[in-house]
């Protein structure tokens, strides 16, 4: 029974996709009813496939799933199939929610049920409808999405890519749904496709996460022809994960150690870790929900789960206590260098989207890095609780940025950037329920103690990487974490404490029920989730839950990873830095009106270290020779036409020639014309033999018998 | 050389002198004349052959309708009183060298044939040679069907004639 | 009784012969069938020497002599019947100038 829910998952938002295209695109409601609708069912099928299993003992070894045979392959068959696990029980649990609460808040963000725009486009955004009140006074209020039913398409074939990757057993259609997932973010970032930042940042997007591609599919390739499977199930056998590790590849890795390598460069490009960091941020061009969905819920989620799924295999042959072998050092390396080097781009951001791109650069690496020292729990729970503050947070950005458009459209005045923190400021009193749910996302994001899911998993990763013995990972993450709950403070005071910087932030109002809901629901995530990973030697509040998380998603793998021990230092320091950087924060930022007195806006934090200019110089400017000037001047313009040219003048001229000199001397005068004189003549000469006159004929004929008759007796004989 | 050899050697000369007469002379009205000589040597020649009703007949037809026909014909056709040039074709020369081939061969022909080299034999008595004719031109048993389309056949020409030579229309 | 057949029949021949120059070579078109008569004599003689000299009880001979005289009286009515009026038409009896059914 839980298998058929299974497969039916990712079958909603797909249908509402072809649906919305095909049939409802004219009609909003519609449009959004069906896509809610099918988010509604997809989240249904989730909440009872989780629940039930929660209710199976040792799930990690029953688990549910089904798989069917698909490609005929020589002898055997090549399966597909569905398979939840406690691992991909608790994805598709926040999955479900998070997609179903962005759903909803598109409806508002969107805003519906607001009048059609005075000269809205489809491919930009929504200006503003000027409307009469019953005093005759003209306001100029925001105006309905003219693409409106385009965006719920797509967001529910992001949500059906999502699915299917998460109830996928096998890489394949792991791969599939990631690829569909990076199709629907090109497709969504550069929704309003008449802005040109919008569709360079969604090629951008797309091209970088392809390189991850390329690598990941590489390793899918190797995978395949080592183990002649796909699926989970068989590449995960204690025996194959055996012979994947002892058996050397290339680069002195093991097959097991380049193939983790090469799926973890496809992690690498789609959660945005360094060096293929540089699509995210750019990624804001797209409507906030789709920021959220992107950058919190899923796409970038998918990058980690993936690797998360494939730690067995990147583990093999690695037991806790062992230094870490190459693949997971690297993953490691380049998760903690990540976390802080977002970090420190964020700290310098003005907009207020742009930080929480950083953030959530950030916060991926620190997941990575607590992988790639082994932490499997640890970096499955800081998955699970950065999903939903995450989205929290994006979407409370979202409903700040309305609440600013609001009052631009109040004021009249367009030349505010409304996503500028430094127009902002003393928010919280106008947009107060955005205020408490983005304050309770940010203290999650900062790892504010007890109270906040982040907490518990971000002590978590600490907990590992100090009681492994990992210390440069430890100090690393640690400064990371204090620059996260610095540039979180610094954005909550900026952009909710103080006065109003700005006329528009003065005359900024509080958003609909359809966005605030959804902020409520994830508030509650974000505070309560992190309460089922208490460690159980927690002081005074250990041993009251159990660690619930860690039996249940620590059953995944073939033994339930034990538990650190208890260390106080790393909980000092995450109490150390995250309550310090909250309290930097604020003290910084209190008093700060205008950019020039942000002392921490350095060129080289706010141009990002100038790693986007490095590549196009590196990549985009070559590339763009070589296909401008190699590929079509040269390939295209000049050889092939010059050859499809050549090939034409050579059939022009041979045509000519057969006209001119062999068809019309010879076909036509030598024989058509030729015949028809040879008849002529000879015809007005012969003719002459019919003179009419009698006596000709009487001659012609005695003497033809005369010599007939000789030429009988003669020749023939006798008489 | 009996007698009757010397009669069919004369009889022979003086009809094929007039019949060269015939294609030879100048004057058309003595070619007429000349054929009717001709063919009195051809009824001396039936009455030799004991053909004696086609003698008459010869006489009767030929020469008094036939040859008077031609008389007439030729007294319709005057333009002047006199023939106008030769009345010989230029190439006659091929006529003569085509007709002595011609004779030359069929005399060739005749004198090469032995059963051609027999003499007449007696009538038999009792055998009424026109009395047989004239059965045999009327019998049903014989050439009555011969004889009735002969006659058919002058009276087309008859017909025939009468309407081609007629006036009628012609005059321009 | 002491002619052989042969006499006869070169004497025919020939008149055939000198009929058919005739035929040949005379520019009058009643010339012409002067000519057609010689040689329709020769015919008859021809035919009266055989049968004489095969089989004089049998009338064949004859009967065919008779009917090539009523032929040949049929044709030379005709014969000169159109002659009168080719001449009267064109005005010329003279066989080369009649050529209509020329090229």
């Amino acid at each position: 029974m839980e298998n058929y829910i299974i497969w039916l998952l990712p079958l909603p938002p797909l249908l509402s996709f072809f649906l919305i295209i095909l049939f409802t695109n004219k009609n909003k409601k519609i449009s959004h009813s069906i896509a809610i609708g099918a988010a509604g069912l997809s989240w249904l099928g989730s909440m009872a496939v989780f629940i039930c299993a929660l209710g199976v003992k040792e799930f990690g070894k029953h688990v549910y799933g089904s798989a069917i045979n698909w490609l005929p392959t020589g002898t055997t068959w090549f399966k597909i199939g569905v398979m939840i696990d406690p691992l991909s029980a608790a994805v598709v649990f926040f999955v479900a929610w998070t997609v179903l609460a962005i759903f909803i808040y598109s409806v508002g963000y969107h805003n519906f049920g607001q009048p059609k725009g005075d000269h809205d486009i489809a491919g930009l955004p929504p200006h503003g409808a000027t409307i009469t009140d019953q005093h005759g006074h003209q306001h100029t209020v925001p105006s309905i999405e003219p693409m409106y039913s385009r965006f719920f398409a797509f967001i529910s074939l992001f949500a059906f890519g999502m699915y299917t990757l998460v109830v996928s057993d096998n890489l394949l259609t792991l791969f599939v749904g990631w690829e569909i997932m990076g199709l629907c973010s090109y497709l969504l970032i550069g929704f309003w496709f008449g802005k040109p930042s919008a569709r360079n940042a969604a090629v951008k997007a797309f091209m970088t996460t392809r390189i991850g591609d390329v690598f990941m599919l590489l390793g899918i390739a190797f995978i395949y022809s080592f183990t002649g499977s796909l699926s989970f199930r068989d590449i995960f056998k204690p025996g194959m994960l055996q012979a994947l590790a002892s058996t050397p590849a290339f680069f002195g890795l093991s097959a097991a150690g380049i193939i983790g390598l090469l799926l973890f460069i496809g992690t690498v490009g789609k959660s945005a870790q360094w060096p293929l960091h540089v699509w995210l941020p750019d990624a804001m061009e797209g409507p906030t929900p789709v920021s959220a969905m992107i950058h919190a819920a899923t796409m970038v989620s998918a990058g980690v789960y993936m690797v998360i799924r494939m730690f067995p295999l990147i583990s093999a042959g690695w037991t806790v206590g062992m230094p870490l072998n190459t693949t997971m050092g690297v993953i490691a390396f380049i998760g903690a260098f990540t976390a802080l080097f977002a970090a420190t781009i964020a700290v310098a951001q003005n907009d207020i989207k742009r930080v929480l791109a950083y953030s959530t650069i950030s916060q991926l690496g620190f997941m990575i890095a607590a992988l790639g020292i082994g932490a499997y729990v640890a970096a499955a729970f800081h998955l699970v609780t950065h999903a939903f503050f995450k989205a929290l947070l994006f979407l409370g950005s979202g409903s700040v940025i309305h609440g600013m458009e609001h009052g631009e459209m109040h004021t009249g005045d367009h030349s505010v950037d409304p996503q500028d923190m430094f127009n902002m400021g003393g928010l919280r009193r106008r947009m107060p329920i955005t205020f408490w749910t983005f304050l309770i996302g940010g203290f999650a994001l900062s790892g504010f103690p007890i109270l906040t899911a982040g907490f518990w998993s971000k002590d978590e990763i600490f907990a590992e990487a100090f009681g492994n013995g990992h210390m440069v990972v430890f100090i690393v993450l640690a400064v990371a974490a204090f620059l996260t709950a610095f540039y979180t403070m610094r954005q909550i005071t900026l952009t909710f404490f103080g006065k109003p910087r700005t006329e528009v932030a003065e005359h900024a109002s509080e958003s609909k029920w359809t966005m605030t809901l959804p902020l409520i629901v994830l508030a509650v995530f974000a505070v309560g989730c992190g309460w089922v990973g208490i460690p159980e030697k927690f002081p005074v509040l250990g041993g009251i839950l159990p660690n619930w998380f860690h039996e249940f998603v620590g059953s995944t793998l073939a033994e339930v990873p034990k538990a650190v021990t208890f260390s106080w230092t790393p909980l000092l320091t995450s109490l150390c830095v995250a309550l310090g950087g909250l309290f930097c924060g604020w003290l910084a930022y209190r008093k700060v009106q205008s950019p020039v007195e942000d002392k921490l806006q350095i060129p080289l934090l706010k141009n990002k270290y100038y790693f986007d200019e490095l590549y196009n110089f590196l990549f985009v400017k070559p590339a763009g020779w070589f296909s401008e000037k190699f590929a079509y001047l040269f390939m295209d313009r000049t050889v092939i036409d010059g050859i499809l040219h050549s090939v034409a003048r050579f059939s022009l001229f041979l045509g000519g020639f057969f006209r001119n000199k062999i068809d019309k001397p010879v076909i036509n005068e030598f024989i058509g014309d030729g015949t028809g004189n040879v008849v002529k003549a000879s015809g007005s000469r012969l003719r002459k033999i019919q003179a009419g006159r009698i006596q000709y004929y009487m001659v012609a004929s005695v003497a033809f018998l005369v010599i007939f008759a000789l030429l009988y007796y003669y020749l023939i004989g006798g008489m | 050389m009996t007698v009757e050899q010397i009669i069919f050697i004369i009889t022979g000369l003086f009809t094929l002198g007039s019949a060269f007469m015939v294609v030879t002379t100048q004057k058309l009205i003595q070619a007429a004349l000349w054929l009717v000589s001709a063919l009195f040597g051809v009824t001396i020649l039936y009455a030799i052959l004991q053909a004696d009703f086609l003698a008459v007949v010869q006489v009767v037809v030929y020469i008094g309708a036939i040859a008077v026909l031609f008389i007439f014909a030729v007294m319709l056709t005057r333009k002047e009183l006199r023939d106008q040039g030769s009345q010989t074709r230029s190439n006659w020369w091929i006529a003569a060298l085509l007709g002595a081939l011609v004779l030359a061969g069929l005399v060739f022909l005749i004198i090469g044939e032995p059963a051609f080299n027999r003499m007449a034999q007696a009538i038999p008595a009792g055998v009424d040679t026109l009395r047989n004719l004239g059965t045999a031109l009327v019998s049903p048993d014989a050439y009555v069907m011969p004889f009735e389309v002969a006659s058919v056949l002058l009276l087309s020409a008859l017909v025939g004639a009468v309407y081609i030579a007629s006036r009628k229309g012609e005059e321009k | 009784m002491s002619i052989p057949l042969s006499w006869y029949l070169i004497l025919a021949a020939t008149l055939f012969c000198i009929g058919l120059f005739g035929v040949l070579s005379r520019r009058n078109a009643i010339a012409i069938l002067l000519g057609i008569e010689l040689m329709l004599n020769a015919v008859n003689i021809n035919l009266v020497a055989f049968w004489r000299y095969r089989d004089p009880a049998q009338m064949a001979g004859q009967v065919f002599a008779v009917i090539v005289f009523a032929v040949a009286a049929a044709e030379v009515a005709v014969g000169l019947a159109l002659i009168i009026s080719v001449y009267r038409r064109s005005n010329t009896i003279v066989a080369d100038d009649i050529d209509l059914m020329k090229w």
